[in-house]
């Protein structure tokens, strides 16, 4: 749809004046957009007075694409979800399996799991902090952060072959175990990504500029991020204690010791330096896991190919790096599933822009986006 | 909370609520008819459920199956609440004026399965076009460019 003239109308301001408001179109090709999304914003001036976010873009039809493949096929669909943090798909989708299909994972495959994702989260939360340094124009932020990500890519690579899509959990476990010498990789360079990550805080958000872009920016309530169903850095930021690794606990969590970072102000600075904060707790966890873990298999034994799970439904949800991402299952007894519901973080939290970006300036639009952290493949499914 | 405790918890408060309660795969579930789905929501939120987590549809041939997810966070559970909405004239009340979080999940099932959802205040397509025709995960769902897997097993 272009952008018509007859969009444009005048109104009446506060003051008597004639204000002449305009529509403009953001997207969805736009640098900015962390993705294919576009945002209708009407604005007075330079002001927005109205965003209206149009996503839809990048939708596969997932959902109905799984409901015509077996279990097994549909572990790699789930990796296209959220392709920032693919293996937190993997382990939802697997964890709703599991507990539709009664399988009991062996610890060794849970520890796995729980560094995988960590390692995940950091990657992830790199991405987002570097592109919120690129929003405000602190463009050196995108190298730091991708130089961290850069070395996680290189372990998955190393772990499973794959730098994006790594389809390595899988129902009853994890693909395959650890190559020689992979958890002495991660322990040389736990300390190097602290460092790194504390330079990353001392460089971007120690910069004037930085905090004058990001503070008061798209402030959320507390009241607000439990209604809307925000979840993740974003409710945390706004001081919504919720971690459903602490909280609503899962897996092998409850032996680790973490905290939990919440902000206070709900704008977009809190909810970036949450995910700063996050970062070195989930080093920490990785840490502890490491050396936790013992020699098991990897993977539960007697898991057939076609998985028929008895007939009914089944819900598991977990803490990406984006907030709680659950996955609904309904199988009818055959070896497809009947039905197949992402529920996606993302989604819900990109509800959250018209109530965050009224008000401000067009350009703080992007900074308010940025800050919800969206990945499209996971919104529009 | 465990599921038992959750159990106990309902019943003290809401007495009618509680034949309806039922554990399926360790979850709380609590089947509705669709007149009192307000009602039960809203006093499940009176109950600490203050997160509408999901909602979705589920196609149940002669009927669509609502499938509401709410979790609690002073109470660390989560409870689902279902009903059903007949195939014909698909109606039933948004839960938008308890959660907000209910606009944009209660826009996608009225696009993904044609439910429409009396007092939603902005209820249209959301994820496909809105020229399009039909509503893709209704099982009868009918379009040439769908290929159909052969059966292997």
């Amino acid at each position: 749809m272009t952008l018509d003239i007859k969009e444009r109308s005048w109104t009446t301001g506060s003051d008597g004046t004639p204000v002449e408001e305009l529509v403009v179109n953001v997207g969805p090709s736009h640098p900015s957009t962390h993705g294919v999304c576009r945002v209708i914003a009407h604005v007075d001036g330079e002001v927005v007075t109205k965003a209206e976010p149009v996503i839809g873009y990048l939708h596969r039809g997932i959902e109905k694409i799984v409901e015509n493949r077996t279990y097994l096929q549909i572990v790699p669909i789930t990796d296209r979800l959220d392709y920032v943090g693919s293996m937190y798909a993997n382990w939802a989708y697997c964890r709703s399996v599991e507990r539709l299909a009664g399988i009991r994972v062996p610890e060794r495959a849970e520890y796995l799991r729980v560094i995988t994702c960590e390692l995940q989260r950091i990657a992830s939360h790199m991405m987002s902090l570097g592109s919120t340094g690129a929003d405000t124009g602190a463009a050196t932020m995108f190298i730091y952060a991708f130089d961290v990500r850069e070395r996680i890519v290189e372990l998955f690579e190393e772990l499973c072959g794959s730098r994006l899509t790594y389809n390595y959990v899988r129902p009853g476990g994890v693909s395959m175990d650890v190559p020689e010498g992979w958890f002495d990789d991660i322990l040389s360079w736990t300390d190097a990504a602290r460092n790194s990550i504390s330079q990353m805080d001392r460089l971007f958000f120690g910069n004037f500029i930085a905090r004058g872009r990001l503070k008061g920016i798209g402030v959320l309530s507390a009241k607000d991020a439990v209604g809307w169903g925000a979840s993740g850095p974003v409710a945390r930021g706004s001081g919504v204690n919720w971690d459903l690794r602490k909280h609503d606990t899962y897996s092998v969590y409850p032996r680790f010791d973490f905290d939990v970072p919440v902000g206070s102000n709900g704008d977009a600075y809190d909810r970036a330096r949450c995910r700063l904060f996050e970062c070195y707790e989930s080093l920490r966890i990785v840490e502890q896991a490491i050396e936790q873990i013992e020699p098991g298999p990897f993977k539960a034994d007697g898991i057939p190919r076609l998985l028929a799970p008895r007939p009914g439904d089944a819900y598991d949800h977990i803490e990406s790096a984006r907030g709680s991402l659950g996955i609904y299952l309904v199988s009818d007894g055959s070896p497809r599933p009947y039905r197949m519901k992402v529920r996606s973080p993302a989604f819900c939290n990109l509800a959250l822009l018209p109530l965050l970006a009224e008000g401000h300036t067009l350009s703080d639009l992007v900074i308010v986006l940025g800050s919800l952290d969206p990945v499209f493949g996971e919104v529009d499914r | 909370m465990n599921i038992n405790e959750l159990r106990e918890h309902l019943c003290g408060q809401y007495p009618d609520l509680c034949p309806l309660f039922s554990i399926e795969f360790g979850d709380g579930v609590l089947v509705v008819g669709c007149d009192k789905l307000h009602a039960a929501a809203s006093d499940l939120k009176d109950l600490g459920f203050d997160r509408l987590g999901m909602l979705t549809a589920v196609d149940r041939d002669e009927t669509f199956e609502m499938v509401y997810r709410l979790t609690s966070r002073s109470m660390s559970a989560g409870i689902f609440l279902k009903c059903h909405v007949p195939r014909e004239n698909p109606i039933t009340h948004s839960l938008n004026s308890l959660w907000p979080a209910a606009n944009w999940q209660e826009r996608e099932v009225y696009d993904l399965f044609g439910i429409v959802f009396k007092g939603h205040p902005d209820l249209r397509r959301i994820l496909l076009p809105p020229e399009w025709v039909g509503h893709p995960l209704r099982k009868d769902y009918e379009d040439d460019r769908m290929v159909r897997r052969p059966d292997y097993i």
